[in-house]
């Protein structure tokens, strides 16, 4: 493959998990514990639209990558399609991928690249909802009874999906051993202030055929997608 | 689910240098941390400011409307008070 179709792939498979975790975070509105809440959770949701726009485009036409693709075509790590579940599952799992995109995106901006100038911009966002994430775990992790078990429960639910965010992407030429161990320090550190213990076993399931980054999703996948794209499908072509 | 139990606090912005922190709004929040959280995003996201104090809301003691003649009404008839009794120089442009 040439460096053009590379750099498709990576902007392809970035760009997708941008694009689904804003989804699932934008389920929240209406829904959330608190107002405050509903805000911030809204703004890393539209922060996260706003880079899969820039990565989508790199890729091809976002709005046809957005709404006129089959679940099968779609990149984003399995991570992120995961239904928010309660409270504490989406702090989870923003805690996972924000750790992840976070160290991805200073790495990338550090080394010249197709995405360096993108990278710039986003993490300083990502930092943010890093900050966001990690301050809720230690909060509900440390907090009652109740928060302190659901917290729990929602870690070790989603720790079989953390292995993905580590496999080699073509494009992206980082050294990921290296990501991975920062991430697993981190993740580590903030659950352990939290009073959490670190989820045991494994990291990725056991299917063999790879996950979200070869088009294979989890059952919601699909719900989530015709509710994503429902709208531009019944009026195709549609404009405001 | 209430947030009744979250205190209320008072958010303060510095829209940018020079100028001093001005009343912004209120907003409820677990501690400080998370408030000043809030706070950014509930009033800084279009770029409305460089700098944020939070106060938690039982902490101000404000003036009570009962005493708002005694304490506001003298100062209604004093316009001396005003520096509006002296000529402006020419060419003063901002004064």
């Amino acid at each position: 493959m040439t460096t053009t179709t590379h750099t498709h792939t990576a902007a392809l498979a970035l760009g997708d998990d941008a694009l689904v975790l804003s989804h699932r975070l934008g389920e929240w509105m209406g829904h959330a514990p608190v107002l405050e809440e509903e805000v911030a959770l809204g703004n890393i949701a539209l922060d996260l639209l706003g880079q899969a726009r820039i990565l989508l485009s790199m890729a091809g036409d976002e709005d046809e990558l957005a709404y006129l693709r089959e679940e099968r075509a779609f990149r984003n790590l399995q991570l992120v399609e995961q239904p928010g579940g309660d409270f504490a599952h989406t702090i989870a799992r923003q805690l996972y991928f924000s750790t992840y995109q976070h160290l991805l995106y200073a790495r990338l901006a550090s080394v010249e690249g197709p995405f360096a100038g993108l990278a710039a911009k986003a993490v300083k966002e990502v930092a943010y909802h890093r900050d966001h994430a990690e301050q809720w775990t230690l909060r509900l992790g440390d907090g009652t009874e109740e928060s302190h078990e659901r917290m729990q429960r929602a870690c070790t639910a989603l720790w079989r999906f953390t292995g993905e965010m580590f496999a080699p992407l073509d494009g992206l030429d980082l050294d990921l051993s290296e990501l991975e161990s920062a991430w697993l320090e981190s993740v580590r550190s903030v659950l352990e202030r939290a009073g959490l213990a670190v989820p045991e076993g494994p990291r990725t399931g056991a299917w063999r055929a790879g996950a979200g980054r070869q088009g294979l999703h989890t059952e919601s996948f699909g719900r989530m997608l015709a509710e994503m794209q429902h709208l531009h499908r019944s009026h195709p072509g549609a404009s405001w | 689910m209430t947030n009744t139990d979250w205190p209320l606090w008072e958010v303060f912005v510095r829209s940018r240098r020079g100028l001093s922190h001005t009343h912004a709004g209120s907003l409820h929040a677990p501690d400080a941390e998370f408030a000043l959280r809030n706070a950014r995003d509930l009033y800084t996201r279009r770029g409305e400011g460089v700098s944020i104090w939070v106060v938690p809301s039982s902490a101000v003691t404000a003036s009570s409307p009962d005493e708002k003649d005694p304490f506001f009404e003298p100062s209604a008839d004093k316009p001396y008070r005003h520096p509006t009794f002296y000529e402006i120089p020419e060419g003063v442009k901002h004064l």
